[in-house]
């Protein structure tokens, strides 16, 4: 984006970015959007207002100015929340519904896998598993995983 | 609101009770909390968030001291969220002071921390005690969701509650044959007479042996008398061999037969029963394969071979029996390999059963790529891309390949090594008994006697090795026909219902909310509806019209508040009868293969020609169908007779008229066909609307002048409720919306009109 001069981009004390266009229109509440957020996160992200309208464009990241970056991905990262599975622990049965004990990225968990057709194969090795409440887990590399949980999920492949 | 001030401490999460207890100062109460299981980084981390009479305190497991605020002016706590993650903020004038994240589990306590945070907030600042809002309903203890009179069990946490079903999945089959119980059991006593049957002419091969062929070679003549005896023995036990294993295949085949056509019309009907949701979030060619393939699996294992298993082992245990009974310690060297095969069978059986799921799961991959492309084969040929269809086919096939060849890597190892044990056991006997016989222990017949009953008994071990594999198979069918089974209907039907004889049409709707999955569709909707009302569901798409629809239909069920029919939560009555009072006509028409007669009654299959007739004049489908060669018993649906957009959509209106209901749900009739066809399914419409409830959904605003009020909606709540001259002289949404179309209306009708002409040149192709 060259017109990074059209626009500015701030927090307030709400918490909430606010987007300043270039004839000084302020819109609080905006928040940025990924538009490939599985296949390529950093490719197309979007700011949208709160009635859903686009704003601005950013085609990469890297492109935009350093404090406006910094920005945007720390609301980013505060909205993302697609844990990552580093070992599973325990799966309470091989049938589902089944309770999962996980070891991720943030923290030890437990979720509620409903149906095997919930585990959704992104690419040959990596899986994304949503739980019964929806939320994402994404296990990035199937075949790095230890022995004892790529057993585990071996069953419900 | 006393199940709120009745909490306690009791009433919180166990773990939090001793910590927060010190907490409290004196006249200090638990009105609401929230378990918190996300902290501010998005890590998972324990923590509460507790309002009480006095204060909000919150703390994390990782935290030293409790935070707390008091009541005081311009608080403001609220929650958003996004993809299944909330975010509760609390605010003052100038900032935000605190958040919390939180996995989307209970919203409905999320909801109701708020809830009596803002009135105790508002009982510091005037004074004024909380209004006890009047609910004559009793609220769930757990979430404080509304329950009828009539529910004793809320639906809400009914709903949540996954327990895993038991491993021991075959014996739950138990289910469907307990009606045929007495004929199993003769099954099962022809199996053992049968059984026993065979066993006899090992056994005369002894004395033939020992009392006929050695003595003759010994030099004595052949005693005619006993090899008659013997040999007719023989012939006997043949034939009565025979004649049983013919009874008992015959009845139990019978037996398992209706089994499997039991348990398939039991997975089909409750299939049928199973919420929209479900079938959301299915694929039709696995649902196909698990009704069709899987229960054929079933009936064929429980047919052949339960039956073969059940014979063998009776067989192994008869055999046991007469070996011992004969000598001891030969029969203890002939029955050592038994165990090892066990061992091994055990050895092999988890690997085989995760590996034929998976080669079952593989096929109905290789199935859904077939129900992907076929029904969707005109796109596929416009874009030709058959080549990479093909493609997608032959990739589901390689990897059925690349398992099945897996699976078979152990399979193929597994038989060979049983014939290996089956050799060397019979060596093992031999060498036993060359020896046995060369001290005078035993005699040439009983050598051969053994030999003969363990060459039948380690074949049988043989063909028992293989039922690992094929109970293996039938427990993975029949887990996945009770995945089916199982799967609780998210819209239940009430333990207790109520029936109402006839209902007047009056619709509530009480705070309705409706989540699905993570996305929140709607909230907040308040609204009645009048009896003979009509009402126009005007917004864009996505704004959440056809959610609406389907949730006075309880195709879903609100995830917030309530829908009332007459005052009665739809909840509470009965699904099938509730439905008989709704009529649906639907933007595209789904016609079942049968005569046009048959789609019109589809409702109601004992209507009177008469009926049928008077109803397809009423929705003036009455002249088309009379101009097809076989008039109302011409033959429509997916192989007959092709009709039009409209013509399909007049049938379907007639299907409406017929079962006369008091509720009447238009969702985009006239939207896919164009305006001079229109005019005709408003014609007919107009019809159908008299007197009547109306909900009417139109993406063109013109169709829905006609409507007592129209309901704006906008991204999920009400923003806007008037008739159309109200709403164009408020310059609100509504009318921003209607000069936006009138303003495409030229365009739009000359757009339709050549896509007519398109597709109509595409039919006759």
């Amino acid at each position: 984006m060259n017109g990074a001069d059209k626009y500015q981009l701030n927090r307030n004390s709400y918490g909430r970015l606010v987007f300043t266009d270039r004839i000084g229109l302020m819109q609080e509440g905006v928040v940025p959007v990924r538009s490939f957020p599985i296949t390529d996160p950093d490719q197309g992200i979007a700011l949208i207002d709160s009635h859903g309208h686009e704003l601005l464009w950013i085609e990469r990241l890297a492109d935009l100015p350093e404090d406006y970056r910094v920005l945007i991905e720390s609301e980013l990262a505060s909205r993302e929340f697609v844990p990552e599975i580093k070992r599973v622990l325990k799966v309470s049965s091989f049938i589902t519904p089944n309770t999962w004990e996980v070891e991720t990225d943030r923290g030890e968990s437990t979720f509620l896998l409903k149906g095997e057709e919930d585990i959704r194969r992104l690419t040959a090795s990596s899986l994304m598993i949503t739980d019964s409440f929806g939320i994402h887990f994404l296990i990035r590399d199937r075949l790095t995983l230890d022995r004892h949980s790529r057993k585990l999920l071996d069953h419900f492949l | 609101m006393q199940q709120i001030q009745s909490l306690s401490l009791n009433n919180l999460p166990s773990i939090w009770v001793e910590a927060f207890s010190s907490q409290l100062i004196a006249e200090e109460n638990v009105l609401a909390w929230l378990e918190i299981d996300l902290d501010t980084q998005l890590h998972f981390a324990a923590g509460l968030v507790v309002v009480t009479n006095k204060r909000l305190l919150t703390k994390m497991a990782s935290d030293e001291i409790w935070q707390e605020w008091c009541y005081q002016k311009d608080l403001l706590l609220a929650q958003r969220d996004y993809a299944g993650v909330g975010c509760l903020e609390l605010f003052d004038a100038h900032a935000r002071i605190a958040y919390w994240r939180y996995r989307l589990g209970n919203d409905i306590a999320v909801s109701r921390l708020i809830e009596c945070f803002t009135q105790q907030l508002d009982y510091y600042l005037t004074g004024k005690l909380p209004v006890v809002a009047e609910h004559t309903q009793v609220q769930c203890p757990n979430c404080a969701a509304f329950l009828s009179s009539e529910q004793e069990e809320c639906p809400v946490c009914d709903k949540q509650s996954h327990a895993p079903p038991s491993t021991w999945t075959l014996l739950r089959l138990w289910r469907f044959a307990k009606p045929y119980k007495g004929r199993l059991l003769i099954g099962f006593l022809l199996t053992l007479c049968s059984t026993a049957a065979t066993l006899v002419p090992p056994y005369l091969t002894m004395p033939l042996m020992d009392n006929v062929l050695i003595p003759y070679q010994n030099g004595q003549p052949i005693n005619t008398d006993l090899v008659t005896l013997y040999l007719s023995g023989l012939l006997v036990a043949a034939v009565l061999a025979w004649m049983l294993g013919w009874a008992r295949t015959y009845m139990l085949a019978l037996v398992s037969e209706r089994i499997g056509a039991d348990l398939r019309t039991a997975t089909y009907e409750h299939l049928l029963s199973l919420s929209q949701e479900y079938f959301g979030g299915k694929r039709t060619g696995d649902l196909m394969a698990r009704i069709g393939a899987e229960t054929d699996r079933i009936n064929l294992f429980i047919s052949l071979h339960l039956l073969d298993f059940a014979t063998d082992v009776i067989m192994i245990v008869m055999t046991a029996v007469i070996l011992i009974s004969i000598n001891p310690w030969l029969a203890l060297v002939t029955l050592v390999p038994l165990p090892i095969i066990a061992w091994l069978i055990h050895l092999v059986r988890d690997r085989l059963r995760i590996g034929f799921e998976k080669v079952d799961r593989i096929w109905a991959e290789v199935n859904n790529v077939l129900a992907d492309t076929i029904p969707g084969i005109r796109v596929v040929k416009a874009f030709a891309q058959e080549k990479r269809e093909a493609a997608r086919f032959h990739a589901a096939n390689q990897r059925n390949l690349q398992i099945n060849d897996r699976v078979n890597r152990i399979w193929s190892l597994f038989t060979p090594t049983v014939t290996l044990l089956t050799e060397v056991g019979l060596l093992v006997v031999w060498v036993f008994g060359i020896w046995q016989i060369s001290k005078d222990e035993i005699t040439v017949g009983v050598l051969t006697a053994f030999l003969a009953y363990i060459g039948r008994f380690y074949i049988r071990l043989d063909t028992m090795s293989r039922i690992v594999s094929v109970t293996q198979k039938a427990a993975a069918g029949t887990k996945r026909i009770f995945d089916i089974l199982d799967h609780v209907s998210s819209v239940p039907e009430s333990s207790n219902p109520v029936h109402l004889s006839a209902i007047q049409g009056q619709i509530e709707m009480r705070n309705v909310g409706f989540r699905y999955g993570t996305r929140s569709i709607t909230r907040d909707i308040n609204l009645i509806i009048k009896p003979g009302e009509m009402i126009g569901l005007v917004g864009h798409s996505g704004s959440g019209k056809s959610t609406l629809v389907n949730l006075i239909c309880r195709f879903y069920d609100v995830t917030e508040g309530m829908i009332l029919i007459d005052g009665h939560d739809i909840r509470s009555l009965p699904i099938a009868e509730y439905r008989k009072n709704i009529g649906l006509v639907l933007q595209e028409p789904f016609l079942f293969y049968g005569t046009i007669a048959e789609n019109i009654a589809y409702g109601k299959p004992d209507a009177m020609r008469s009926e049928i007739v008077s109803a397809a004049r009423a929705a003036h489908a009455h002249e088309f169908i009379l101009r097809l060669p076989h008039g109302y018993d011409s033959l429509v649906g997916e192989r007959g007779q092709a009709l039009s957009g409209g013509e399909r959509q007049r049938i379907s209106i007639a299907r409406a008229l017929l079962i006369d209901p008091r509720i009447l749900i238009l969702d985009e009739a006239t939207s896919s066909v164009d305006t001079t066809t229109e005019k005709d399914i408003q014609k007919a419409l107009d019809n159908l609307v008299r007197g009547r409830t109306t909900i009417a959904i139109a993406h063109r605003l013109s169709t829905l002048r006609e409507a007592n009020r129209l309901i704006v909606l906008d991204r999920g709540r009400i923003v806007e409720i008037g008739n159309h001259t109200e709403l164009m002289a408020r310059e609100g949404y509504y009318y921003r919306l209607y000069l936006a179309q009138a303003r495409n209306v030229d365009t739009e009708d000359r757009a339709i009109v050549s896509v007519a002409e398109h597709s109509a040149a595409g039919e006759h192709k």
